[in-house]
């Protein structure tokens, strides 16, 4: 093994702190070569060992009745009867969207893809959660625009293709994303059960295979980038940047899963982050065995590559998979038969460890496990999470008839249509509801009579005011969402993206934040699969809001679903779950200050947890006694923004409802108190005897109308509106703004 | 009627072609991969949605070279019923078996979106079962699927009353609203919404089974 001067710069450039070093040391029991140090930085990074997260994920509730696979392999996987599995998780791709929107995002939908299908399950649905700074005004608005403009491209290139409906999720804007914007994409897929497939080498003399796209100089150091702060020369990174090509996935995807029905496959990965190196060592680790592998043999697409480049390269479209000694050539013909390069680059060994080869001569020899499982692991100091400003001296009086139409036509409120309208939510012929129908997406599953619900959640508002409630709160959110489609939730994924942990009150916004998922996780009974941590979200010394993401999945009969919009006129209209209270400090972080006072102070609304799970049993049950004929969720912009969005069916149903409260009348119509459910019905007296039996408020409001939307407290109006206006506002106003 | 699913490698509606016509309309299906040169005992095939060969030049234009393509161009020759959708119309068009072109949605941006047609022919094998005039509603998903010809040529299209659909709503800038159209022996026909995936109530929409029920139809009286 040649050595290279290991100097104190080397060490610093690859990210390793002198004590990590010493430990790299300890485990060879010597220095290590130059591409043992660049194996190691990647596998160290924050971004593959979750060095700052690993202790307090261990918080995490993981177990259930539906869990078949809790995290620790490339997505959870849960039962959803029938024979059938689905697999699920959530990833980030943050840093490569700031830098690359079209190819980061790209690159970001088609790692999770592979994270599935290497499970043996087709991807049947994704969503993508996506934060982005201001694009209505400021100076940065432009740039935020393109940023907005590449990300949506370049999901819908890659998931089109590939052909996996894009089926929902949700999109902010706030001035924190400027320079960090977020890119948070959710795959599932499903397989029966007794197809599924894991990320595990066995069998010391079976050859290994490289399959897929020709390994290239391109992302080398991605997951290191991915764990540091942003500066003025992450510009110059762009070449970190993979791209990606959505076709040779689809391939992968076909060709892998025939294979697999070959019974010669015994385990296999994908080359995401770390490439070769994190899909060599992790295999093997899992396997508790070694393996060797020749680089000579691993397909190129440059010339002259050193060991180091084609180890850290994180080329896209590649998969690593075991065969059986001897049923090879099975393997091969259905890679052929698709077209792609398999090459036989290596063997598994017992020794348990990696070895590396080039040209014939050892470059790399490292222990598995200790290179995967143990690396450091940091107990950083945590000290209170920063907290808002107070209350503001005085709040001016509230305008309902004029708040509305501006709430509705503000980036967070209104419709996001300009970009679901651009992926391919119906491919496969599986969605029953998919954007902005219900409050959660829904996917059959043909073989089986049952459908998965999904639904992904985020409040970083609420999470920077409390980021343990703010956590709870996505939770609950997200278990109502499917509620409201008469699903029952089973588990859930999480993505937290977060600033740099090495700051103690980041650190505790972190710790909270999970101590807040796992408290309600586990409340809900959704335990947590897998799941993503994507820290130093930060640039130029910025950090973003904490923003924990949930997304849930959870399983109904497969029916007509009953959607967000009123159907007919004369049907009363139910508030289960009550109206609520609302005061200044839990106000203060609701989207009507966010619109119309451009503040943020106070408190998250308080939320009860065995009342919210009262209003998921309540809604359940409503519906499936089909008593309702719409449901939806309050969520952002309260009351009166879901009262509207009832509204835009189309049907053109409105409704006049009459408010018995004494709350001030921005409170009243947008406060966000969560355990809220708007419905209409025509038999009111069931819909309420089963809130009753469940202790819950279900306050009749009003009534469906043919035209028109009237709100009125204690019978004086507070505001009426036209429909028409309203909607055509709230339909189009994202696309004047990115314009 | 036996129908022959063509499965280009980056075909992504194939599934969904199949899973219509087998499932949603009871008939016997079968997919035919993209380097056969016979396409067996089919009585109708068609061209499904996708990526074929991963598009990354126009839409099709790889397509067309394929082994499969021979045996469809004879097929079609032959007068045997061929339906392309989406992408498989865009294969039809750079075949040369349809006239124009598909270029990109006048917006720039793929689109997918419920809209309302009417069929404009209806004597012929892909539309004798619609209700003439009624607005039929089906989904797009495209990028490229604006219909485009010189004026020559689409004179002629309507003259020889071939214009098979015509968006009511027209979301990607077609010329005269063409959805669809038909080859001039009228056994060829290539449209951009997708009738596979509105064959049941659960999809939104079952107007799509017009076009299935008039192709089997067609084959009964063969």
């Amino acid at each position: 093994m040649t050595t290279e001067a290991m100097t104190p710069e080397l060490i610093a450039q690859h990210q390793l702190t002198p004590d990590e070093y010493a430990k790299i040391v300890a485990i060879l029991g010597r220095e290590p070569s130059y591409t043992e140090l660049g194996i190691f930085s990647v596998m160290w990074s924050e971004h593959c060992s979750y060095k700052s997260s690993r202790l307090h994920l261990k918080k995490l509730p993981t177990r259930g009745k539906a869990v078949v696979q809790g995290p620790g392999e490339n997505a959870g996987i849960v039962d959803i009867g029938g024979g059938y599995v689905a697999a699920f998780k959530i990833e980030s791709h943050n840093h490569p969207s700031f830098i690359e929107p079209f190819q980061g995002a790209a690159t970001g939908v088609g790692g999770i893809l592979r994270d599935i299908f290497t499970m043996g399950a087709r991807p049947i649905a994704v969503m993508d959660s996506l934060r982005f700074g201001r694009v209505d005004e400021g100076a940065n608005a432009p740039r935020n625009r393109r940023i907005v403009s590449g990300v949506v491209s370049g999901i819908a290139h890659y998931g089109n293709c590939f052909g996996v409906p894009t089926v929902g999720g949700e999109c902010i804007f706030e001035p924190c994303y400027d320079g960090n914007p977020l890119v948070n994409v959710f795959a599932l897929g499903v397989c029966r059960k007794e197809e599924i497939f894991y990320a595990k080498a066995a069998g010391v003399g079976n050859p290994v295979i490289y399959v897929g796209s020709r390994t290239g100089r391109d992302g080398i150091h991605g997951a290191s980038m991915a764990s540091a702060e942003f500066t003025e020369e992450s510009k110059q990174k762009r070449p970190n940047v993979q791209v990606g090509d959505p076709f040779m996935e689809k391939l992968l995807l076909e060709a892998c899963l025939e294979a697999m029905r070959t019974g010669a496959i015994v385990g296999i990965q994908d080359m995401g982050a770390a490439g070769l190196t994190c899909s060599t060592c992790e295999m093997g680790s899992r396997g508790e065995v070694g393996i060797e592998i020749e680089l000579d043999r691993v397909p190129q697409r440059a010339t002259g590559m050193t060991p180091y480049e084609i180890m850290l390269s994180e080329s896209q479209e590649r998969m690593l998979l075991v065969a059986d000694k001897g049923r090879e050539e099975e393997v091969f013909r259905v890679f052929r038969k698709w077209g792609l390069e398999a090459v036989e680059i290596g063997v598994v060994t017992g020794d348990g460890k990696l070895r590396v080869k080039h040209h014939g001569a050892v470059v790399a020899e490292i222990p598995n496990r200790e290179l995967a499982d143990e690396a450091p692991l940091y107990d950083r100091p945590h000290t209170q999470p920063p907290r808002s400003a107070p209350n503001p001296a005085s709040l001016p009086a509230g305008d309902v008839q004029a708040a509305l139409p501006k709430l509705l036509a503000s980036t967070d409120l209104c419709s996001k249509r300009w970009i679901w309208e651009q992926y391919d939510y119906q491919v496969r012929t599986n969605t029953v509801a998919g954007p902005e129908r219900t409050d959660a997406a829904i996917v059959r599953i043909k073989e089986t009579g049952v459908s998965l619900a999904m639904a992904l959640d985020g409040n970083q508002r609420y999470s920077y005011l409390d980021p343990r409630e703010g956590a709870k709160l996505a939770v609950a959110e997200c278990c109502r969402n499917l509620a409201t489609v008469g699903a029952l939730p089973i588990a859930a994924t999480n993505c937290l993206n977060f600033g740099n942990p090495e700051r103690p009150e980041i650190m505790a916004q972190l710790v909270e934040a999970i101590e807040g998922i796992a408290e309600a996780c586990q409340f809900f009974e959704t335990p947590i699969t897998g799941g993503n941590v994507s820290l130093y979200n930060e640039t130029l010394g910025e950090g973003i809001y904490p923003t924990p993401v949930l997304g849930i999945v959870g399983m109904m009969k497969t029916a007509e679903p009953v959607g967000i919009a009123f159907r007919n006129a004369g049907r009363s209209v139910m508030l289960l779950g009550g109206i609520g209270g609302c005061n200044e400090t839990d106000f203060g972080g609701t989207q009507y200050v966010k619109a119309m006072l451009g503040g943020l102070w106070g408190v998250p609304p308080a939320l009860d947890m065995d009342r919210e799970r009262r209003v998921h049993d309540a809604i359940r049950e409503i519906l499936a006694a089909g008593l309702a004929e719409s449901a939806h969720d309050l969520s952002d912009g309260g009351l009166a923004v879901a009262l509207a969005e009832c509204s835009f069916g189309p049907a053109g149903i409105g409704a006049q409802i009459d408010l018995d409260s004494d709350l001030r009348p921005e409170f009243l119509c947008f406060h966000e108190a969560p355990s809220r459910i708007l419905l209409s019905t025509a038999r009111p007296q069931r819909v309420a005897e089963i809130a009753a039996r469940l202790r819950l408020e279900a306050p009749v409001l009003g009534v469906t109308i043919e035209k028109g939307i009237e709100i009125r407290q204690c019978s004086m109006t507070l505001g009426a509106w036209e429909i028409s206006s309203l909607k055509s506002s709230y339909s189009q106003a994202l696309e004047t703004y990115v314009r | 009627m036996k129908i022959g699913v063509i499965v280009f490698p980056g075909s992504n509606c194939d599934h969904d072609a199949f899973y219509a016509a087998s499932h949603n309309l009871g008939q016997p299906a079968e997919f035919i991969w993209h380097d056969s040169d016979s396409l067996g005992d089919v009585d109708a095939v068609i061209l499904p949605g996708g990526f074929s060969y991963g598009d990354y030049l126009r839409c099709g234009a790889i397509a067309k070279f394929s082994p499969v393509m021979r045996a469809v161009r004879r097929f079609a020759k032959d007068g045997g019923l061929v339906l392309g959708v989406c992408n498989g119309f865009q294969i039809l068009v750079e075949s040369g078996l349809l006239p124009g072109a598909l270029i990109r949605n006048r917006s720039l941006k793929f689109i997918c979106r419920e809209l309302r047609l009417r069929a404009g022919a209806t004597d012929s094998p892909f539309t004798n079962a619609a209700p003439p005039g009624a607005e039929l509603r089906m989904p797009i998903a495209h990028g490229e699927g604006c219909y485009f010809a010189d004026e020559r040529t689409l004179d002629e299209l309507e003259a020889e009353d071939r214009v098979a659909f015509r968006y009511v709503d027209n979301a990607n800038g077609s010329l005269r609203d063409i959805a669809g159209v038909l080859s001039r022996e009228r056994n060829v026909m290539g449209m951009m919404p997708h009738p596979e995936r509105a064959t049941e109530p659960l999809m939104g929409s079952s107007d799509g089974l017009v076009v299935f029920q008039s192709m089997i139809r067609a084959a009964a009286r063969v």
